[in-house]
């Protein structure tokens, strides 16, 4: 921004030389104002590492020692202020007193910060997360960027800890309470007007006023924002048991204690010290030293990194797409073609009739509806979806995904006709789920720019697509591919063309041991039940119904085609009886109102455990047959594929970390036991040494 | 004639020719309960949106996009911006919004052609649009001043006293739609002019009657055969689909028609809402290119624009207006009705387009307000709005003067015949007509 606008003489700056900091800038401008930039080298983001945190205790020496009429802390780069601590050096955070000391090192660092003898301000604009918002908010005022690209927040929650650079007593001190525990207790990021209304920052003003908002409240002592009345009444002695039962009580709703403790660490950390801001401090560098040696910290954090490497594999050099051309506009045509549309492409649909679109529009436009709140914007992305009955958009896309039955023939005559009327440099993709992509490919004339794009249906909310490439698949076409899904905002898995790819051949066992147990007269609820309290989003048979019982039996065909079994009775029965799930309002479960209609669990022939390891090692049996065949290129890729496209207990870090974290011994010797009980269905897989030369 | 040919034919002898290479347009929606699904931006953008999808080139060659619409929403200043910038024409080809009450739409694409023709334009996107049923309820203007006391009083005194005025008549809404189609200067409404040019040649309720089912079995027919090529479907916000102009009544017979009430003039009139356009939403667009275009786009030439004619006359009998733009328009090219293969005259009322028949076939009416020596001639009603027109498919009033031009020329390609002229007739006393060939 500031290149744009020309600098009167008074916001010129002149440098101010720092020794040994290499991350920030010192400046001071005209009117005598510090500006402290954080700049870390390196990198296009910036970071709080270690190094960043101990140069920033220099830099406010340099500040002190040039004691300006007011200081400003902003960022040089275009991406945001700071996303937050450098989590690479969470792996060192092992032992909870030295974490603890080292929290407390920047607890001290902050507010020195905090105390300066002069007004200070945070510019903030793009993301400012974490450790990044912590650092805005020691200062006294912060100014934030009315735009879409800036985001504030306390993602902390969902790596298993809370912030801890003090974010838990300032956050409560400007907001109150109840907004600042669920900003951190939710991890949600919002927009400044919204942070402003919090009381999070001072004023959100539009871009080109930022540094002027920001000299205002530098050069002069302001009042600083306070909590209303309201607001500070919750964090009264005798309101906070209260207020927090009621909290924990919500958050009890989606996560349990044992394995996701926390929020309710932080919960705890407010009600004890919500009076006392220096014991609160104190409380809270301890209680976040405590949670990084948590499991479910080390678990989610490394899905996270997992998270990041596969956006990386999506950043290549080439140019990003932007008209994407979807043929077939049923639920996961039409939802894949809304998606790309909220992200910014230029969408066309095609399919043969207007009647066959309805629904996808109608929930195109659902999905814009809560996803886009700016009336131009909401009008932007309508328009970019676009019906298309005579296909005039495979002539310019630069994607083109097929989204049509699943049926050979079908889809490479619709190939054929693609090849001819596409770019000669469009990508061809498929989102089939069950045919090879060598059977499409000898349609074409030059197959070597067919990939497949396997998205997970709900696409807005199920965040990996399984990218399918075989050998006639050129590196390009699978690069652009994978760029393609990281520029509209998924995650791409770099998957081999084989049956059921990764995601689904690993689904179905579990789902049909489940099926399995519930035809032996296991009741159903004591199943499902059995998965939630392993830690899964949903049981395997609210989630066979919610994917549709027609489509588990056609994945299910398909695998057992090409690897043996059979699919369960209980199941063909079902899809006999149009009885297909969610869909069609009744399946394992009936439905009433969209809900699944509940039951208690009746007596159950089975223990428990039995129930979930049934399932359960059936679906870690094959996700080693799948790192045994290479459908993936490791582990790691194993579990952040099966978190987060199908709900994986995330807090045990997938299946492979969870076989891993019980035991491979172990594992080995509960499968070779429900072998013997159950039959072939559980014998083990040869890939388990694999799995134990690496554990 | 030769005194307006003098006048015309100066400017025209340098002028470029002027192609129309293809259109679009929404079905055409009848306006039921409440505000439809799609607003006036919205109707042109789905509609632009298909038309410029099959295009070779892409939305940004366009030198200017020119919209006809009458009642845009409140957001919708200058509507021909906004549509063009969402259809992504880009922030450097320019918008303009034009009006001429009826005949709206048929200005737009006049607009384009003088462009054309004079050498600033190559490439134009014209069209009209109207979301009839968006028109919006206005205030009177005692509310309106009330409401502005109200912001300016302060004290409480001051909004007690203001409070005590209120009466009841404050809160009579305005309704902008009949409003617009009542002509200010003569004080009647469009229907009663149509009363008087019916009466002045004795068109019974029943001819009108008949000519109004017939419009509805005609675009039947159109819809059933397929010849309404250059509708677009729409899709609205729950998934509906909207594929064919709604307003049709293949079932219309002369004896339910004859049950409905004279609406305008209640007790001794004729024109009926059955025998009277629709209440409408919908858009249409034409894309128009010059020679250079053509060849450079390789675009495929639909026909081409030879000639336009306005006139103006008693806002009174408006409805005659089809006659004497078309009269002028004929007598400068030297072609007699025999040389026209198809007709479109814009069905505003039966008894208005059953009227301008009577005055081309009149040799009184030719002379004393034509200025001509005999009668114009018959017109051929087989000839004439063959796939149907306004009494069915409605009249969005900014768009239709744009729809009957693209449809006349759809009705050329799929008849192979060569000529056909589109007239309009315009409230407030004007006509206008648009000659156009294909070769």
């Amino acid at each position: 921004m500031n290149a744009e606008t020309e600098m009167t003489a008074s916001e010129q700056r002149e440098p101010i030389a720092l020794a040994d900091v290499h991350n920030w800038r010192l400046e001071r401008d005209g009117e005598g104002l510090l500006w402290l930039t954080l700049d870390c080298a390196d990198s296009t983001t910036n970071t709080l590492s270690s190094v960043v945190l101990e140069e920033l205790g220099r830099a406010l020496e340099g500040v002190v020692a040039n004691a300006g009429r007011g200081l400003v802390v902003t960022s040089a780069k275009a991406s945001g202020f700071a996303a937050g601590a450098d989590i690479r050096e969470f792996d060192h955070m092992r032992d909870a007193d030295e974490t603890a000391r080292q929290v407390m090192t920047v607890h001290a660092l902050f507010e020195r910060l905090e105390r300066l003898d002069m007004p200070t301000v945070a510019r903030v604009h793009g993301f400012c997360l974490g450790g990044g918002l912590e650092l805005a908010l020691a200062c006294r005022h912060v100014v934030a960027a009315a735009d879409d690209g800036t985001r504030l927040g306390f993602p902390e929650i969902l790596l298993g800890i809370h912030p801890g650079f003090g974010g838990t007593v300032r956050a409560v001190r400007y907001c109150g309470a109840l907004a600042a525990l669920d900003l951190m207790l939710t991890g949600r990021t919002i927009d400044a007007r919204r942070a402003q209304r919090l009381g999070l920052v001072d004023r959100a003003v539009p871009a080109r006023h930022l540094d002027a908002a920001a000299r205002h409240f530098a050069s002069d002592w302001r009042p600083a924002r306070e909590a209303g009345w309201q607001a500070r009444a919750t964090s009264q002695r005798l309101v906070r048991p209260l207020a927090a039962f009621a909290m924990r009580r919500e958050v009890a709703k989606r996560a349990s204690k044992q394995h996701y403790p926390a929020p309710y660490a932080l919960i705890d950390l407010w009600r004890e010290h919500g009076g006392d801001e220096r014991a609160m401090l104190r409380a809270e560098a301890h209680s976040i030293a405590t949670l990084l040696t948590t499991p479910t910290s080390r678990n989610l954090v490394r899905l996270f990194k997992l998270q990041e490497r596969l956006k990386g594999l999506g950043r290549g050099d080439g140019a990003a797409p932007r008209r994407v051309h979807v043929v077939g506009a049923g639920t996961m045509g039409g939802d894949i073609a809304a998606w790309c549309a909220l992200r910014g492409m230029q969408v066309t649909l095609q399919d043969r009739a207007p009647e066959y679109m309805g629904g996808a529009f109608k929930r195109a436009a659902a999905l814009f509806d809560k996803r886009v709140r700016d009336r131009a914007a909401r009008l932007a992305v309508g328009d970019r979806l676009v019906m298309d009955l005579a296909g005039n958009g495979i002539a310019r896309a630069d994607v083109i995904i097929e989204a049509i039955v699943e049926d050979v023939e079908a889809k490479r005559a619709l190939f054929r006709d693609l090849e001819a009327r596409a770019r000669p440099d469009a990508l061809l993709a498929t989102n089939t789920s069950s045919i090879q992509l060598a059977d499409i490919a000898g349609a074409l004339e030059n197959p070597s720019r067919l990939v497949g794009v396997h998205f997970f249906n709900p696409v807005s909310r199920m965040q990996i697509v399984e990218v399918i490439g075989d050998e006639t698949t050129a590196a390009a076409a699978t690069a652009r591919a994978l760029g393609f899904v990281t520029a509209i905002d998924r995650l791409p898995l770099p998957t081999a063309s084989a049956p059921g790819f990764l995601v689904n051949r690993v689904l179905s066992p579990y789902l049909q041991e489940a099926m399995v147990m519930l035809d032996e007269g296991v009741p159903i609820d004591a199943i499902d039940g059995a998965a939630r309290q392993f830690g899964m989003a949903m049981g395997p048979l609210e989630m066979a119904d919610t994917v549709g019982l027609d489509i588990c039996l056609h994945v299910g065909e398909i695998l057992a085609g090409a690897f043996g079994g059979e699919v369960p009775a209980v199941l063909r029965r079902h899809v006999e009886q149009r009885r297909l799930g969610h869909k069609t309002g009744a399946g394992f479960y009936t439905y009433a109102k969209g809900k699944p209609v509940r039951r208690k669990a009746g007596d159950s022939p089975l223990a428990p455990a039995d129930i979930r390891d049934r399932m359960l090692l059936r679906l870690l049996n094959e996700a080693v047959a799948c790192l045994r065949d290479g459908v993936v290129a490791d582990a790691d890729l194993v579990d952040v594929g099966m978190v987060f496209a199908t709900g994986f207990a995330p807090f045990r870090g997938g299946p492979l970390n969870y076989a891993r974290d019980r035991g491979v011994p172990e594992t080995l010797g509960r499968l070779r036991q429900l072998e013997g009980r159950y039959g072939d269905r559980f014998a083990p897989d040869e890939g388990w040494q694999l799995l134990e030369r690496t554990s | 004639m030769a005194t307006s040919s003098n006048r015309t034919t100066a400017g025209r002898t340098t002028a470029r020719p002027v192609y129309i290479v293809d259109g679009a347009r929404t079905p055409f929606l009848k306006a039921r309960s409440g505000p439809g699904a799609f607003r006036p931006s919205d109707l042109a953008v789905r509609a632009g949106q298909a038309l410029l999808a099959r295009q070779p080139f892409a939305p940004d060659a366009l030198d200017e996009v020119i919209l006809g619409c009458i009642m845009p929403g409140p957001e919708e200043a200058n509507i021909a911006r906004v549509v063009s910038l969402r259809l992504g024409c880009g922030d450097r080809v320019p918008a303009w919004t034009v009006q001429r009450n009826c005949a709206t739409g048929m200005q737009a694409i006049d607009c384009a052609a003088q462009a054309i023709a004079g050498g600033r334009s190559e490439l134009v996107l014209a069209g009209g649009s109207e979301a009839m049923s968006h028109a919006p309820v206005l205030l009177g203007a005692d509310m309106t001043r009330w409401l502005a006391e109200w912001a300016g009083a302060r004290a409480f005194g001051d909004r007690a006293r203001l409070l005590a005025r209120l009466r009841p008549a404050h809160f009579k809404p305005v309704i902008a739609l009949l409003l617009g189609l009542t002509d200010p200067v003569v004080g009647l409404s469009m229907g009663q002019t149509a009363e008087i040019i019916s009466r002045r040649y004795g068109i019974t309720r029943a001819e009108m009657d008949a000519f109004a089912v017939r419009s509805h079995q005609r675009l039947a027919a159109a819809q059933a055969e397929g010849r309404l090529g250059e509708v677009v479907p729409l899709i609205d916000a729950r998934g509906e689909v909207h594929d064919h102009d709604d307003g049709v009544r293949p079932d219309s017979s002369e004896a339910r028609l004859a049950r409905l009430k004279p609406f305008f003039d209640r007790e001794f009139g004729n024109v009926t809402p059955g025998n009277s356009s629709q209440i409408t939403d919908g858009a249409a667009w034409l894309l128009l290119a010059s020679e250079d275009a053509v060849k450079a786009h390789d675009l495929p030439v639909l026909g081409r624009l030879v000639d336009t004619q306005w006139a103006g006359l008693d806002p009174r009998q408006m409805g005659f207006g089809p006659v004497h733009a078309a009269v002028p328009l004929l007598k400068r090219k030297r072609l007699g009705l025999d040389k026209i293969d198809y007709w479109e005259i814009n069905e505003a009322f039966a008894g208005q387009v059953l009227a301008c028949l009577r005055a081309f076939a009149d040799p009184v009416y030719c002379r004393e307000e034509l200025r001509l020596r005999n009668a114009m001639g018959e017109i051929d009603q087989e000839r004439l709005n063959v796939d149907g027109g306004a009494i069915a498919l409605g009249h969005p009033v900014g768009s239709s003067g744009a729809r009957i031009v693209l449809h006349l020329l759809e009705v050329l390609r799929q008849r192979d015949a060569r000529r056909g002229v589109a007239a309009i007739c315009i409230g407030g006393g004007q006509g206008g007509a648009m000659l156009l060939e294909r070769s």
